[in-house]
């Protein structure tokens, strides 16, 4: 993974609203960002959800990605997390075939991983793994000569260690409007 | 056969304000909260088609008199139209389109809105809910149509979700770096279940938050990189105009004597004539000006984005200077050129807040430098010429409306002379399709700046390719008695693309010949308005005149020659450097 230096993380939290996703999708591809994985899933706030993404690109991309990403009014907010102290994982399923002659041998290396077989069959089974993704595609390295039939990966998710909820300060920080979101005119009545 | 007891249970309506029916309660449909909610954002005034799914409105709208809807003739004339009225009010233009092709046709409109920053609410309206995603009769996919052409949109699929959507609608539209917002609701949302009417008081829009004041610091910085630089120029964009910062550009100029370049967006946000004012860059600018920015050690960004028009090649750019940018969008800050001191935030506001902290200042020499680059590069002469030159009919235009008028435009040479030629004295009386560049868009947006301010004079320029793309929308004009007076700047071609290809391309005038244009006078008699065909030079200021005298919409068509490139240019890409001027008329007899 030599292109490694140049994923970003990026974790931002998002209103659950029809087409979100859609929203969140167009802007990466009309923009001509490449997502290398995306996570979603519920946050701890109902009608919220966290979206982990790995941004492949230079730093002025990850920039235009974030600030971009801000403008849309369905995500709250966004940080880009890749200087940041953080616990990150993804979760891995590999289904390996097997023989009588190679079973123990993939055991071992599950353990080895302290990796977890979670399905056995006469022809195949299925290791589950979870850690940062050099930890996984190790394990794949090791496993492929096996013949691994079926991988899925989720894709990173990511925390930043300690107390905060994620948020980190960004250089563009303003004063909006009067500090109260739900004030309705941004200026008056009949002007811009 | 409408039985009686229906009748008299039907709701009685007052001027649209209540609905109270004989039980003292007051329910709506979809459809009467739409118009209600559009009168609580103080709309008076919307432009559309009807059609079958968004029939139930216009049905509703029959009993809001308070709401005037103007009829066009194609639904991009709606979007357009609100476009213009948008930016001529500085109120959020309305327009409104049934599902499918109607709301397609919208969609360059609210592109064009898109671009450049214009609030524009879009109500359109869409199959019933349970034939979505059905592939039903006139269904698109609009939210998905739209998405990256609008700031924001909606598919309101509750009745309870009609006015919250529309109040966020409008607020979203107009605050921040204003944009298009598409509000799209299903038939039976808009005719079904009947509830009580509540305005939404907040607003819950947890992830939208438009920047107001700039952050101490910013302010500091930029004062500070400001008041280090000898040779600054301001670029003045169309932020300018959207804050209507007009008197803060002024006197921050005025304090610290610094030049003022507008972009093409920007014309109108400083008085063409005023001592500072030295023109518009890029592309087809004044060399002058893009030769300023290039010798410039700073250059101060007011509400502009670095479009490729006016930057050239990008590494080219303003090789020398700093670049202090205020803009309200975060994003715009290093993403085309690299950015020294942003200042976030609201226009009007940062610079009330940066102008105590700049200098009064004197710069003899620089001012001199730019007064000799004028008269070196003298980028607005006019030659003389036997036949009409379109620059001399805008230069004319400019003269007798005395630079009062209200001038909009669509894209291509005429809108480059005009934007050369056109001296402005009123703040915010140019209006063009800058971003997009949308041809046809000089017809409905003209109609819809001339709804919003009927006091002035409204010019609509165009050329003859552009007025064809719209004009079926004469008949709205003509319909409500909107009084714009058309000038066709009519070459018989696509001017712009004929210039590339004569400087650029190998095989010719290709597909760029207009051999089959109308009799534009007859056109006008068609439409029961004045026409006017001007051949000759001698009756260009007559024939300006007479249009302005009439009463109603006029159309001039005025013959131009149709060789003329417009100078001078910057190729795509390329850098001031490369610029091509006009040859001088000492140089060279034409």
């Amino acid at each position: 993974m030599t292109k490694q230096n140049n994923y970003h993380t990026i974790i931002s939290l998002v209103q659950d609203k029809p087409g979100v996703l859609a929203r969140v999708a167009s802007l990466f591809r009309r923009r001509g960002f490449n997502i290398a994985s995306l996570a979603v899933g519920h946050s701890e706030e109902p009608g919220l959800s966290r979206m982990t993404f790995v941004v492949d690109g230079d730093q002025y991309t990850v920039d235009q990605a974030t600030k971009q990403l801000d403008k849309l009014v369905d995500i709250v907010k966004v940080s880009d997390i890749s200087e940041a102290d953080v616990v990150a994982r993804e979760l891995a399923l590999i289904k390996v075939s097997i023989t009588d002659q190679t079973r123990s041998q993939i055991i071992e290396i599950v353990q080895l991983f302290r990796a977890k077989i979670v399905d056995v069959g006469t022809m195949s089974l299925v290791v589950e793994t979870t850690g940062e993704e050099a930890k996984i595609d190790a394990l794949i390295e090791l496993l492929q000569p096996f013949n691994i039939t079926e991988l899925m990966r989720t894709g990173r998710v990511a925390m930043v260690r300690g107390k905060s909820t994620g948020e980190i300060s960004d250089d563009y920080s303003t004063n909006s409007i009067d500090g109260n979101k739900n004030r309705a005119l941004a200026r008056e009545v009949g002007s811009y | 056969m409408v039985p009686r007891e229906i009748k008299k249970t039907r709701p009685f309506i007052g001027m649209g304000l209540f609905v109270i029916n004989r039980e003292g309660s007051m329910k709506l449909t979809g459809a009467e909260i739409v118009c209600e909610s559009l009168l609580k954002e103080g709309v008076d005034l919307l432009f559309g088609i009807p059609g079958g799914a968004v029939l139930p409105f216009y049905d509703a709208l029959g009993k809001y008199p308070a709401l005037r809807h103007v009829l066009v003739r194609h639904e991009q004339a709606a979007s357009m139209a609100a476009d213009g009225y948008a930016r001529a009010s500085g109120k959020v233009g309305v327009c409104t389109a049934t599902s499918g092709p109607g709301a397609t046709n919208l969609a360059t409109g609210i592109a064009a809105a898109q671009m450049d920053s214009v609030p524009i609410v879009a109500i359109t309206g869409q199959v019933p809910r349970a034939a979505i995603g059905r592939d039903a009769f006139q269904e698109t996919d609009l939210t998905g149509l739209t998405l990256p052409i609008t700031k924001h949109n909606y598919l309101v699929m509750d009745v309870h979700d009609v006015a919250p959507a529309i109040k966020e609608a409008f607020y979203i539209a107009r605050s921040g770096r204003p944009g298009p917002v598409l509000v799209d609701i299903p038939k039976d949302v808009l005719l079904g279940e009947r509830i009580d009417f509540n305005w939404p008081q907040e607003l819950d829009l947890p992830g939208y938050k438009p920047a107001g004041s700039a952050p101490e610091a910013q302010i500091l910085k930029a004062a500070e990189v400001i008041n280090n630089a000898h040779r600054p120029v301001i670029l003045a964009g169309h932020g300018v105009i959207i804050s209507r910062a007009f008197d803060e550009l002024k006197e921050l100029a005025e304090k610290a004597q610094i030049p003022v370049i507008t972009t093409l967006l920007g014309i109108s946000s400083f008085p063409t004539d005023h001592i500072l004012n030295v023109g518009m860059p890029g592309m087809h600018g004044m060399a002058y000006a893009s030769l300023a920015i290039d010798q410039a050690d700073v250059v101060i960004s007011l509400g502009a984005r670095f479009d490729d028009r006016v930057t050239g090649r990008i590494s080219d750019f303003a090789p020398n200077a700093n670049i202090v940018h205020f803009d309200i969008d975060p994003s715009e800050f290093n993403k085309n050129v690299r950015v020294a001191a942003p200042v976030l935030g609201d226009l009007k506001q940062t610079l009330t807040q940066i102008i105590p902290s700049i200098n009064k200042t004197i710069r003899l020499d620089w001012m001199q430098n730019i007064e000799q680059l004028k008269t070196e590069h003298p980028s607005l002469h006019i030659r003389e010429d036997k036949e009409i030159l379109p620059q001399f009919v805008m230069q004319q235009l400019s003269e007798i409306t005395k630079g009062d008028a209200i001038v909009v435009t669509g894209v291509g040479q005429h809108q480059m002379w005009a934007a050369q030629h056109y001296h402005f004295t009123e703040a915010n009386t140019w209006i063009t399709s800058g971003g997009l560049g949308t041809m046809g868009f000089e017809v409905p947006a003209a109609l819809g700046a001339k709804l919003a301010r009927p006091e002035k004079v409204v010019w609509s320029v165009a050329g003859d390719g552009g007025f064809q793309m719209t004009m079926c929308d004469l008949a709205t004009a003509v319909e409500n008695n909107i009084e714009v007076k058309f000038a066709i700047l009519n070459n018989g071609t696509l001017g712009m693309v004929r210039q590339l290809q004569d400087l650029f391309y190998e095989n010719g005038f290709v597909a760029s010949l207009y051999s089959g244009n109308p009799d534009f006078v007859k056109l006008a008699e068609a439409y029961g308005i004045t026409g006017i065909k001007v051949t000759d030079k001698s009756q260009v200021a007559q024939a300006i005149q007479t249009a302005m005298d009439t009463p109603g919409p006029v159309i001039i068509d005025f013959i131009v020659k149709q060789d003329e490139h417009v100078f001078p240019m910057i190729p795509a890409g390329e850098s001031v450097n490369e610029i091509m001027e006009e040859p001088s008329p000492e140089s060279v007899s034409r």
